[in-house]
Protein backbone atom coordinates (compact mmCIF):
# COMPACT_ATOMS: atom_id res chain seq x y z
CA UNK A 1 0.00 0.00 0.00
CA UNK A 2 3.02 2.30 0.08
CA UNK A 3 2.38 3.23 -3.53
CA UNK A 4 -1.19 4.22 -2.73
CA UNK A 5 0.01 6.31 0.18
CA UNK A 6 1.33 8.82 -2.34
CA UNK A 7 -2.28 9.80 -3.10
CA UNK A 8 -2.47 11.10 0.43
CA UNK A 9 0.20 13.70 -0.27
CA UNK A 10 -0.49 17.18 -1.45
CA UNK A 11 0.35 16.59 -5.11
CA UNK A 12 -2.58 15.30 -7.20
CA UNK A 13 -1.93 11.88 -8.79
CA UNK A 14 -4.05 9.94 -11.25
CA UNK A 15 -6.35 8.38 -8.62
CA UNK A 16 -7.00 11.75 -7.08
CA UNK A 17 -7.64 13.33 -10.48
CA UNK A 18 -10.14 10.62 -11.33
CA UNK A 19 -12.03 11.15 -8.10
CA UNK A 20 -11.83 14.89 -8.67
CA UNK A 21 -13.34 14.47 -12.14
CA UNK A 22 -16.19 12.41 -10.66
CA UNK A 23 -16.81 15.07 -8.02
CA UNK A 24 -16.76 17.79 -10.68
CA UNK A 25 -19.39 15.94 -12.72
CA UNK A 26 -21.59 15.52 -9.66
CA UNK A 27 -21.13 19.20 -8.79
CA UNK A 28 -21.91 20.43 -12.30
CA UNK A 29 -24.91 18.12 -12.59
CA UNK A 30 -26.22 19.39 -9.25
CA UNK A 31 -25.72 23.00 -10.30
CA UNK A 32 -27.42 22.25 -13.62
CA UNK A 33 -30.41 20.59 -12.03
CA UNK A 34 -30.81 23.47 -9.57
CA UNK A 35 -30.54 25.88 -12.50
CA UNK A 36 -33.35 24.09 -14.32
CA UNK A 37 -35.66 24.18 -11.32
CA UNK A 38 -34.86 27.52 -9.67
CA UNK A 39 -33.73 29.75 -12.53
CA UNK A 40 -35.64 28.34 -15.48
CA UNK A 41 -38.43 27.29 -13.10
CA UNK A 42 -39.02 23.82 -14.51
CA UNK A 43 -40.89 21.73 -11.98
CA UNK A 44 -39.05 18.45 -11.36
CA UNK A 45 -41.10 15.27 -11.86
CA UNK A 46 -41.00 12.30 -9.49
CA UNK A 47 -38.35 10.40 -11.44
CA UNK A 48 -36.19 13.52 -11.47
CA UNK A 49 -36.41 13.61 -7.70
CA UNK A 50 -35.21 10.01 -7.35
CA UNK A 51 -32.22 10.84 -9.54
CA UNK A 52 -31.52 13.90 -7.43
CA UNK A 53 -31.60 11.81 -4.26
CA UNK A 54 -28.75 9.76 -5.76
CA UNK A 55 -26.89 12.74 -7.18
CA UNK A 56 -26.84 15.45 -4.51
CA UNK A 57 -25.13 13.37 -1.76
CA UNK A 58 -22.34 12.48 -4.21
CA UNK A 59 -21.16 16.09 -4.16
CA UNK A 60 -20.55 15.83 -0.41
CA UNK A 61 -19.31 12.22 -0.27
CA UNK A 62 -16.82 12.61 -3.13
CA UNK A 63 -15.55 15.95 -1.82
CA UNK A 64 -14.91 14.28 1.51
CA UNK A 65 -12.87 11.62 -0.31
CA UNK A 66 -10.73 14.28 -1.97
CA UNK A 67 -9.52 16.05 1.17
CA UNK A 68 -7.58 14.04 2.20
CA UNK A 69 -7.71 11.34 -0.45
CA UNK A 70 -9.86 8.46 0.78
CA UNK A 71 -10.72 5.58 -1.48
CA UNK A 72 -13.63 4.76 0.83
CA UNK A 73 -15.58 7.50 -0.96
CA UNK A 74 -15.77 5.17 -3.97
CA UNK A 75 -17.32 2.46 -1.80
CA UNK A 76 -20.02 4.83 -0.61
CA UNK A 77 -20.48 6.75 -3.84
CA UNK A 78 -20.71 3.88 -6.31
CA UNK A 79 -24.06 2.39 -5.11
CA UNK A 80 -25.67 5.83 -5.32
CA UNK A 81 -24.28 6.39 -8.81
CA UNK A 82 -25.53 2.99 -9.99
CA UNK A 83 -29.02 3.55 -8.54
CA UNK A 84 -29.14 7.00 -10.13
CA UNK A 85 -28.04 5.53 -13.44
CA UNK A 86 -30.84 2.95 -13.32
CA UNK A 87 -33.48 5.60 -12.67
CA UNK A 88 -32.02 7.86 -15.36
CA UNK A 89 -32.14 5.06 -17.93
CA UNK A 90 -35.72 4.24 -16.94
CA UNK A 91 -36.63 7.92 -17.18
CA UNK A 92 -35.15 8.14 -20.67
CA UNK A 93 -37.12 5.09 -21.76
CA UNK A 94 -40.31 6.69 -20.44
CA UNK A 95 -39.40 9.99 -22.06
CA UNK A 96 -38.82 8.48 -25.47
CA UNK A 97 -42.01 6.45 -25.17
CA UNK A 98 -40.41 2.98 -24.98
CA UNK A 99 -42.10 2.47 -21.60
CA UNK A 100 -45.73 3.61 -21.68
CA UNK A 101 -46.53 6.51 -19.36
CA UNK A 102 -49.36 4.60 -17.68
CA UNK A 103 -46.75 2.43 -15.95
CA UNK A 104 -45.45 5.51 -14.19
CA UNK A 105 -45.75 6.36 -10.53
CA UNK A 106 -46.02 10.02 -11.51
CA UNK A 107 -49.33 10.40 -13.33
CA UNK A 108 -50.18 13.17 -10.87
CA UNK A 109 -48.29 16.44 -10.77
CA UNK A 110 -45.61 17.01 -13.38
CA UNK A 111 -45.54 14.40 -16.12
CA UNK A 112 -42.20 12.66 -16.53
CA UNK A 113 -42.70 13.03 -20.26
CA UNK A 114 -42.90 16.80 -20.05
CA UNK A 115 -40.40 18.13 -22.57
CA UNK A 116 -38.51 21.13 -21.23
CA UNK A 117 -35.37 21.34 -23.30
CA UNK A 118 -34.19 19.60 -26.42
CA UNK A 119 -30.78 20.57 -27.75
CA UNK A 120 -29.84 19.35 -31.21
CA UNK A 121 -33.04 17.33 -31.20
CA UNK A 122 -31.79 14.62 -28.81
CA UNK A 123 -30.17 16.21 -25.75
CA UNK A 124 -33.02 16.28 -23.24
CA UNK A 125 -32.82 16.50 -19.45
CA UNK A 126 -33.15 12.70 -18.94
CA UNK A 127 -30.39 12.12 -21.51
CA UNK A 128 -28.16 14.64 -19.71
CA UNK A 129 -28.79 12.68 -16.53
CA UNK A 130 -27.90 9.35 -18.18
CA UNK A 131 -24.67 10.87 -19.51
CA UNK A 132 -23.71 12.24 -16.09
CA UNK A 133 -24.47 9.02 -14.21
CA UNK A 134 -22.76 6.84 -16.85
CA UNK A 135 -19.57 8.89 -16.55
CA UNK A 136 -19.81 8.80 -12.75
CA UNK A 137 -20.24 5.02 -12.65
CA UNK A 138 -17.42 4.53 -15.16
CA UNK A 139 -14.98 6.67 -13.18
CA UNK A 140 -15.88 5.15 -9.84
CA UNK A 141 -15.61 1.61 -11.24
CA UNK A 142 -12.19 2.45 -12.68
CA UNK A 143 -11.08 3.71 -9.28
CA UNK A 144 -12.33 0.52 -7.66
CA UNK A 145 -10.48 -1.64 -10.21
CA UNK A 146 -7.26 0.29 -9.64
CA UNK A 147 -7.48 -0.38 -5.92
CA UNK A 148 -7.59 -4.20 -6.37
CA UNK A 149 -5.45 -5.16 -9.35
CA UNK B 1 -2.54 22.13 -3.79
CA UNK B 2 -5.48 19.73 -3.56
CA UNK B 3 -7.31 22.03 -1.21
CA UNK B 4 -6.73 24.92 -3.57
CA UNK B 5 -8.04 22.98 -6.58
CA UNK B 6 -11.20 21.95 -4.73
CA UNK B 7 -11.79 25.42 -3.32
CA UNK B 8 -11.26 27.17 -6.65
CA UNK B 9 -13.57 24.66 -8.39
CA UNK B 10 -16.32 25.38 -5.86
CA UNK B 11 -15.96 29.13 -6.33
CA UNK B 12 -15.91 28.82 -10.13
CA UNK B 13 -19.05 26.63 -10.23
CA UNK B 14 -20.99 28.83 -7.83
CA UNK B 15 -19.92 32.01 -9.62
CA UNK B 16 -20.78 30.44 -12.96
CA UNK B 17 -24.19 29.47 -11.65
CA UNK B 18 -24.95 32.98 -10.39
CA UNK B 19 -23.68 34.56 -13.59
CA UNK B 20 -25.74 32.24 -15.79
CA UNK B 21 -28.83 32.79 -13.62
CA UNK B 22 -28.44 36.53 -13.91
CA UNK B 23 -27.92 36.37 -17.65
CA UNK B 24 -30.89 34.06 -18.17
CA UNK B 25 -33.29 36.23 -16.16
CA UNK B 26 -32.08 39.36 -17.90
CA UNK B 27 -32.61 37.81 -21.29
CA UNK B 28 -36.11 36.65 -20.36
CA UNK B 29 -37.10 40.10 -19.12
CA UNK B 30 -35.74 41.62 -22.33
CA UNK B 31 -37.57 39.16 -24.53
CA UNK B 32 -40.89 39.73 -22.77
CA UNK B 33 -40.53 43.51 -22.96
CA UNK B 34 -40.54 43.02 -26.71
CA UNK B 35 -43.38 40.50 -26.57
CA UNK B 36 -45.48 43.03 -24.73
CA UNK B 37 -45.62 45.33 -27.72
CA UNK B 38 -46.15 42.75 -30.38
CA UNK B 39 -48.41 40.28 -28.66
CA UNK B 40 -50.41 42.30 -26.15
CA UNK B 41 -53.34 39.94 -26.65
CA UNK B 42 -51.34 37.17 -24.97
CA UNK B 43 -51.52 39.25 -21.79
CA UNK B 44 -55.11 40.46 -22.02
CA UNK B 45 -57.77 38.30 -23.66
CA UNK B 46 -61.27 39.58 -24.39
CA UNK B 47 -62.67 37.13 -21.80
CA UNK B 48 -60.33 38.30 -19.04
CA UNK B 49 -61.98 40.00 -16.04
CA UNK B 50 -60.64 43.52 -15.52
CA UNK B 51 -60.95 45.96 -12.66
CA UNK B 52 -60.29 49.69 -12.68
CA UNK B 53 -60.69 52.55 -15.14
CA UNK B 54 -61.24 51.37 -18.71
CA UNK B 55 -58.86 54.01 -20.12
CA UNK B 56 -56.10 53.35 -17.59
CA UNK B 57 -52.75 52.91 -19.28
CA UNK B 58 -51.03 50.71 -16.71
CA UNK B 59 -52.11 47.09 -16.92
CA UNK B 60 -51.33 44.78 -14.03
CA UNK B 61 -51.80 41.30 -15.42
CA UNK B 62 -51.96 38.71 -12.68
CA UNK B 63 -51.87 34.99 -13.37
CA UNK B 64 -53.58 33.63 -10.32
CA UNK B 65 -54.66 30.36 -8.80
CA UNK B 66 -57.61 30.79 -6.42
CA UNK B 67 -56.09 28.05 -4.25
CA UNK B 68 -52.67 29.74 -4.07
CA UNK B 69 -51.96 31.26 -0.67
CA UNK B 70 -49.54 33.88 -1.95
CA UNK B 71 -52.19 35.03 -4.44
CA UNK B 72 -54.59 35.58 -1.55
CA UNK B 73 -51.93 37.52 0.35
CA UNK B 74 -51.24 39.71 -2.68
CA UNK B 75 -54.90 40.50 -3.36
CA UNK B 76 -55.16 43.35 -0.80
CA UNK B 77 -51.67 44.55 -1.76
CA UNK B 78 -52.71 44.95 -5.39
CA UNK B 79 -55.93 46.68 -4.35
CA UNK B 80 -53.84 49.13 -2.33
CA UNK B 81 -51.68 49.96 -5.36
CA UNK B 82 -54.83 50.55 -7.37
CA UNK B 83 -56.16 52.90 -4.70
CA UNK B 84 -52.84 54.80 -4.75
CA UNK B 85 -53.19 55.48 -8.48
CA UNK B 86 -56.91 55.66 -9.16
CA UNK B 87 -57.83 55.96 -12.85
CA UNK B 88 -54.32 54.91 -13.88
CA UNK B 89 -54.28 51.17 -13.23
CA UNK B 90 -56.26 48.29 -14.65
CA UNK B 91 -56.06 44.87 -13.07
CA UNK B 92 -56.43 41.91 -15.41
CA UNK B 93 -57.00 38.49 -13.88
CA UNK B 94 -55.72 35.45 -15.75
CA UNK B 95 -56.08 31.90 -14.50
CA UNK B 96 -53.18 29.60 -13.76
CA UNK B 97 -54.85 26.81 -11.77
CA UNK B 98 -51.66 24.88 -11.03
CA UNK B 99 -52.98 23.27 -7.84
CA UNK B 100 -54.58 19.88 -8.27
CA UNK B 101 -58.32 20.46 -8.67
CA UNK B 102 -58.26 24.24 -8.52
CA UNK B 103 -59.67 24.53 -12.04
CA UNK B 104 -62.94 23.59 -10.29
CA UNK B 105 -62.65 26.82 -8.31
CA UNK B 106 -61.95 28.68 -11.55
CA UNK B 107 -65.14 27.26 -13.03
CA UNK B 108 -67.03 28.63 -10.01
CA UNK B 109 -65.44 32.03 -10.61
CA UNK B 110 -66.29 32.06 -14.30
CA UNK B 111 -69.88 31.02 -13.60
CA UNK B 112 -70.11 33.76 -10.95
CA UNK B 113 -68.82 36.21 -13.55
CA UNK B 114 -71.86 35.40 -15.70
CA UNK B 115 -73.97 36.69 -12.80
CA UNK B 116 -71.79 39.79 -12.40
CA UNK B 117 -70.40 38.51 -9.12
CA UNK B 118 -66.82 37.79 -10.15
CA UNK B 119 -64.86 40.12 -7.86
CA UNK B 120 -67.04 39.38 -4.83
CA UNK B 121 -66.53 35.65 -5.38
CA UNK B 122 -62.78 35.99 -5.90
CA UNK B 123 -62.46 37.93 -2.64
CA UNK B 124 -64.59 35.33 -0.89
CA UNK B 125 -62.43 32.47 -2.19
CA UNK B 126 -59.21 34.20 -1.17
CA UNK B 127 -60.32 35.14 2.30
CA UNK B 128 -61.83 31.71 3.02
CA UNK B 129 -59.08 29.65 1.44
CA UNK B 130 -58.62 27.66 4.64
CA UNK B 131 -62.20 26.43 4.34
CA UNK B 132 -61.90 24.87 0.91
CA UNK B 133 -58.21 24.02 0.59
CA UNK B 134 -56.12 21.85 2.84
CA UNK B 135 -52.46 20.92 2.37
CA UNK B 136 -52.59 22.17 -1.21
CA UNK B 137 -55.64 20.05 -1.96
CA UNK B 138 -58.81 21.60 -3.28
CA UNK B 139 -62.28 20.67 -2.05
CA UNK B 140 -64.63 22.39 -4.48
CA UNK B 141 -67.74 21.09 -2.69
CA UNK B 142 -66.81 23.16 0.38
CA UNK B 143 -67.10 26.34 -1.70
CA UNK B 144 -70.89 26.01 -2.03
CA UNK B 145 -71.67 26.92 1.57
CA UNK B 146 -69.67 30.16 1.14
CA UNK B 147 -71.13 31.37 -2.13
CA UNK B 148 -74.38 32.93 -0.81
CA UNK B 149 -72.16 35.49 0.96
CA UNK B 150 -71.08 36.75 -2.46
CA UNK B 151 -74.70 37.03 -3.56
CA UNK B 152 -74.42 34.17 -6.02
CA UNK B 153 -77.47 32.26 -7.25
CA UNK B 154 -76.40 28.66 -6.67
CA UNK B 155 -78.91 27.04 -9.03
CA UNK B 156 -77.87 29.21 -11.93
CA UNK B 157 -74.20 28.80 -11.03
CA UNK B 158 -74.42 25.04 -11.17
CA UNK B 159 -75.88 25.15 -14.66
CA UNK B 160 -73.40 27.75 -15.91
CA UNK B 161 -70.38 25.85 -14.58
CA UNK B 162 -70.87 23.19 -17.25
CA UNK B 163 -70.66 25.79 -20.02
CA UNK B 164 -67.99 24.64 -22.49
CA UNK B 165 -66.87 28.26 -22.91
CA UNK B 166 -65.44 28.11 -19.38
CA UNK B 167 -63.23 25.15 -20.25
CA UNK B 168 -62.02 27.08 -23.29
CA UNK B 169 -61.16 30.10 -21.11
CA UNK B 170 -59.10 27.95 -18.74
CA UNK B 171 -57.33 26.27 -21.63
CA UNK B 172 -56.51 29.61 -23.24
CA UNK B 173 -55.20 31.08 -20.00
CA UNK B 174 -53.02 28.06 -19.30
CA UNK B 175 -51.66 28.23 -22.85
CA UNK B 176 -50.85 31.94 -22.42
CA UNK B 177 -49.26 31.25 -19.04
CA UNK B 178 -46.99 28.75 -20.75
CA UNK B 179 -46.16 31.16 -23.57
CA UNK B 180 -45.22 33.84 -21.05
CA UNK B 181 -43.20 31.45 -18.90
CA UNK B 182 -45.49 31.60 -15.86
CA UNK B 183 -44.75 28.53 -13.79
CA UNK B 184 -45.59 29.85 -10.35
CA UNK B 185 -48.48 31.89 -9.02
CA UNK B 186 -49.07 34.71 -8.68
CA UNK B 187 -47.39 35.64 -11.95
CA UNK B 188 -47.37 39.40 -12.37
CA UNK B 189 -46.77 41.46 -15.48
CA UNK B 190 -47.01 45.25 -15.50
CA UNK B 191 -47.57 46.46 -19.06
CA UNK B 192 -46.02 43.21 -20.20
CA UNK B 193 -42.93 43.48 -18.03
CA UNK B 194 -42.50 40.44 -15.80
CA UNK B 195 -42.08 40.96 -12.05
CA UNK B 196 -38.48 40.00 -11.38
CA UNK B 197 -37.51 39.34 -8.62
CA UNK B 198 -40.78 38.40 -6.96
CA UNK B 199 -41.96 40.43 -3.98
CA UNK B 200 -44.17 43.23 -2.77
CA UNK B 201 -41.50 45.91 -3.03
CA UNK B 202 -40.30 44.96 -6.51
CA UNK B 203 -43.94 44.99 -7.60
CA UNK B 204 -44.41 48.46 -6.13
CA UNK B 205 -41.27 49.66 -7.91
CA UNK B 206 -42.39 48.15 -11.21
CA UNK B 207 -45.84 49.76 -10.95
CA UNK B 208 -44.41 53.15 -9.99
CA UNK B 209 -41.94 53.07 -12.88
CA UNK B 210 -44.71 52.20 -15.31
CA UNK B 211 -47.09 54.87 -13.95
CA UNK B 212 -44.32 57.45 -14.32
CA UNK B 213 -43.59 56.30 -17.87
CA UNK B 214 -47.25 56.41 -18.96
CA UNK B 215 -48.23 59.59 -17.07
CA UNK B 216 -45.09 61.78 -17.25
CA UNK B 217 -46.61 64.95 -15.73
Amino acid sequence: MTVRESSRGDKPDLDWMLLFAAWMIALLATAGSLFFSYVMEFAPCVLCWYQRICLFPLVVILARGLLPFDRGAVRYGLPLAILGWLVAVYHSLVYTGVVPESLLPCSRGVSCMEEYISLFGWLSIPVLSVLAFTTLVAILLTLQRRASP
Amino acid sequence: MKRLIVAVSCVVVVAGFLFAANWFKGRRAERLGFLAQEYASTFVRPHSPTLGAKDAKVFIVEFTDPACETCAVFSPIVKRFMATYPEKIQLVVRYAPFHEGSSGAVRVLEAAKMQGRFWETLELLYSNQHVWTQHHQVFVDRIWQLLPQAGVDLKRLEMDMADPRIAAVIEQDLADAQTLGVRKTPGFFVNGKPLEPFGERPLAALIEAEVRAQYPD
